[in-house]
């Protein structure tokens, strides 16, 4: 697994990971920055990332910002923001063609570096404030995107879930802020919440692709130096069970009914049983050979979609299913039986030789994409943890029929949350 | 078996033309983990009107009927293949598009068990009126998640608008009443018409031995008996050239509003090297024309009409084309005017320099190196590219050619406010 082989180094401020290989026919960086959910500071973390990449102190209009890159054969440049558990992570990617395969040999590593530092240090301020058109625009933007959520029911349910789950946890806040603190965000304020992310935020630096990393070491070395800084670690604090079972039903004008159902594993990424909590989420739901997809949608027609996934730094399982407004009370009745069969042991050898087999197919794809490997490779910046792949593969492979029921005792239904029609009352 | 070279990517081809006329590629992968596989067959929802394999007339078909047979095809008497490929550590799926439906799996062990296994449950077929009537409660729950879906509605809207008769009008799933009429005997009727492997093509990708890979697909379609097959007749009624519908408004339980604006392709008879032209003539043109570092991009963001989810497309394919732009806005109407405007300018002789042509080319030069890290997007393309006669590869060569004459051409071919029009989703009036 050479493709894996991450080379971790600290720098000033921020610890860069290089991995080389020559599967590629383009170089990746990806920049992330890490702090804690916070109500106070997720909307500004929301919007900032998206002020930083539409143009900076040298490409002062985001026309002026795009064309460069289009001048640097179409390099990509995008931002996203993530929950990883109760962390809120910034990301900024930029990928650009290896000028290995063009007939131009115009140094494309180089100026793709110099540009990712340009956007993360240098951005089109002045004084202690960013522009003002940049940011408004920006604003807008922010609360179209807040707004947006709700137009994609798949979504809608799925956030309303978390919001009715996690009320009083910060879990719950939207990975994209809240549209009421839009609008105190200022050219000035943002411009100080930047410098203090960038004071104290744990930051990752990965590039992917055909480098030689004494060179990529040597590049960053120059162009990218940060304070040193000891990040802030989250207390998760292992919620109380539910004495009952919280089930909201929300009616709007849908065809379709969303039905989402959140557990507590009790579970997290670094835990003993972590293996085994992935192992029971396949056999349960993670597949198209899972208990959920076999008989609520290959079983009972009710679907065509139900499936399970993690939250593995919240310690959260979510199922989701499509369905008739009128099979509600089927649907769940069926997928609580397939839960009480997972606790009853009531699952073949040959459905867990299957999930083993199935998950490692999906780790080993996910690593062959740039983008998936350093998904996978950060779970240890989030867990702290340093749990390698080859280990990974080998706790889940040894996983027992003994080591999921226990992990089953520890699931607990926790909201069922039911997206409905205005017709199904009726 | 014949080796294509490709010396700037650095990439190598493996192509066999089997005698039952099935079309094999193989493009090796090295460092890969992953091999992808596509097994796809000329046949997609527009396909609704052809001559039986046997028979003398014209049939018409229950809208839905391909994507129907692709999800039917993997039952077997003995159970489900989904469950076969997931024993072989393999993720299977499949797709119907408006002009091939495909069978895929990806798996990082057991890729020849995995590829057998593809190519067995492709070529043979166990429809029974039981799993038939099951599969309608499945299916029709896709179709209501996509009705409730706007960005569907507001794409399959304009298609509607554009185009009076043909069948791309008509949604891929088909609709609820319509698939109550699909039967078994359909099923097959369809099934032996489009799944001869002389409509078929098989692509694999990834760190595999092509001569090895070739040698067992060699070996397996020996073992099958087809007799040779007559051209597949299919019908499409006569197309008008301008747009069927100017606007269309759809009220949906949504806060935000969209708009899409269309234009209805021309010379959608193209194949081959010209229709590879055209299409990437069309990409260029959209890109200087409403790519990020536009103008027209730039200054529709700063009046605040467009957000991040403004884009762009253009799709043309044998019988029907056409161009969309939009996204969500505040202001439907007003961006779908501007919109025009933007188009309606571009019409009037050269608006774009050398140097923006240049810039142009160049991005989509780095966006090739892109998609070719990319097993799906080589195996999906290529056999796209290869359905119309056309080589995947040639779009770098191709691309270069293009002179700011062929945009000028092309811009006032196409650009015509009789092949406009608009379809919008804005938020349901109480």
């Amino acid at each position: 697994m050479d493709s894996t082989a991450e080379k971790i180094t600290e720098l000033q401020g921020y610890k860069l990971h290089v991995i080389a290989t020559e599967k590629y026919k383009t170089n990746t960086f990806v920049w992330r920055m890490k702090a804690p959910l916070t109500k106070e500071d997720v909307t500004k973390r929301a919007l900032l990332p998206h002020v930083l990449q539409s143009s900076s102190a040298k490409h002062t209009s985001t026309a002026a910002l795009r064309s460069y890159l289009d001048e640097l054969y179409g390099a990509t440049l995008y931002v996203d923001l993530a929950k990883k558990g109760e962390y809120h992570v910034m990301s900024v990617s930029l990928e650009i063609a290896n000028e290995k395969f063009l007939s131009d040999p115009a140094p494309l590593l180089k100026k793709g570096f110099e540009l990712l530092s340009e956007i993360l240090t240098n951005p089109n301020a002045s004084g202690n404030a960013f522009d003002q058109d940049t940011v408004e625009k920006e604003k807008r933007v922010l609360k179209s995107r807040i707004q947006s959520v709700f137009d994609d029911k798949m979504r809608y349910s799925n956030v309303r879930l978390l919001e009715e789950m996690c009320k009083d946890e910060p879990y719950a806040l939207q990975v994209n802020g809240e549209a009421s603190d839009v609008d105190a965000i200022t050219p000035e304020n943002l411009y100080e919440y930047y410098q203090k992310a960038f004071s104290e935020d744990e930051m990752d630096l990965y590039v992917i692709g055909d480098v030689k990393e004494e060179e990529v070491r040597q590049l960053a070395g120059q162009l990218l130096q940060f304070e040193n800084r000891t990040p802030k670690k989250i207390q998760t604090e292992k919620s109380a069970a539910r004495s009952n079972v919280n089930e909201v039903k929300e009616e709007q004008d849908v065809k379709q009914g969303k039905l989402n159902i959140g557990y507590r594993t009790n579970i997290v990424y670094g835990d003993p049983d972590y293996f085994a909590l992935q192992v029971f989420n396949g056999v349960f739901g993670g597949f198209s050979h899972s208990k959920l997809f076999i008989n609520v949608r290959e079983k009972a027609s009710l679907a065509y979609y139900a499936a399970s996934r993690l939250e593995s730094h919240k310690g959260l399982m979510l199922v989701m299913s499509g369905i008739d407004l009128k099979n509600y009370d089927q649907a769940v009745g069926i997928i609580h039986e397939q839960m009480d069969a997972m606790k009853k042991g009531d699952f073949t050898d040959q459905e867990l030789e299957q999930t083993k087999a199935v998950i490692q197919n999906q780790i080993m794809e996910t690593v062959d994409t740039a983008r998936g490997l350093t998904e996978i490779l950060y779970h240890n910046v989030v867990a702290d943890t340093t749990i390698s792949l080859d280990t990974w593969m080998n706790e889940m492979n040894k996983v027992t029929k003994e080591e999921i029921t226990a992990v089953a005792e520890k699931i607990q239904l926790d909201t069922i949350y039911f997206l409905t029609g205005t017709e199904a009352g009726k | 078996m014949e080796k294509i070279t490709f010396d700037q990517l650095q990439e190598e081809l493996f192509h066999e033309k089997m005698s039952n006329g099935l079309n094999v590629y193989i493009l090796p992968k090295k460092g890969f983990n992953k091999t992808y596989c596509t097994f796809t067959t000329k046949y997609g929802s527009v396909d609704n009107t052809f001559v039986p394999l046997g028979k003398d007339e014209y049939v018409k078909v229950p809208d839905g009927i391909a994507h129907f047979l692709e999800h039917k095809l993997f039952e077997k008497e003995d159970g489900d293949v989904f469950q076969q490929f997931s024993r072989q550590g393999a993720s299977a799926n499949a797709f119907t598009s408006f002009t091939r439906t495909a069978y895929l799996f990806s798996s990082t062990s057991d890729v020849e068990k995995n590829l057998e296994t593809l190519v067995d449950f492709v070529q043979s077929p166990y429809f029974s009126e039981k799993t038939v009537e099951k599969e309608k409660g499945i299916i029709g729950q896709e179709i209501t998640m996509y009705d409730d879906n706007p960005d569907w509605r507001l794409y399959f809207g304009l298609i509607q608008n554009l185009y009076q008769n043909h069948p791309v009008k008509i949604d891929i799933a088909g609709t609820i009443e319509s698939i109550a009429e699909i039967d078994k005997d359909w099923l097959y009727e369809c099934y032996n018409t489009f799944y001869h492997p002389s409509n078929m093509l098989l692509f694999i990708v990834g760190p595999v031995d092509p001569e090895k890979i070739m040698t067992q697909v060699r070996e397996n379609q020996a073992k099958k008996d087809y007799k040779a097959m007559p051209e597949i007749k299919r019908k499409f009624e006569e197309e008008p050239t301008q747009a069927a519908e100017k606007k269309q408004v759809l009220q949906m339980n949504v806060q935000t509003s969209k708009t899409l604006l269309g234009i209805k392709a021309l010379h959608v008879d193209q194949t081959g090297e010209v229709l590879l032209k055209n299409e990437l003539t069309m990409n260029v043109l959209l890109d200087l024309l409403f790519g990020k570092s536009s103008d027209n991009y730039n200054k529709l963001y700063d009046e605040g009409l467009v957000d991040e989810t403004f884009s762009y497309d253009y799709t043309q394919e044998q019988g029907f084309g056409f161009a969309m732009v939009g996204g969500d806005t505040e202001e439907p109407d007003k961006l779908s005017d501007r919109l025009k405007q933007m188009l309606l300018d571009a019409n009037q002789g050269s608006v774009f320099n050398d140097e923006q042509l240049a810039r142009a080319k160049k991005k989509k030069i780095g966006a090739f190196l892109r998609a070719v890290n990319s097993p799906e997007y080589i195996a999906n393309q290529f056999t796209r590219y290869a359905f119309n006669d056309m080589n995947l590869f040639d779009v770098v060569p191709t691309l270069e050619k293009i002179t700011l004459q062929d945009l000028q051409t092309l811009a006032s071919e196409v650009i015509s406010e009789e092949r406009f029009s608009v379809c919008q989703v804005i938020p349901k009036q109480k």
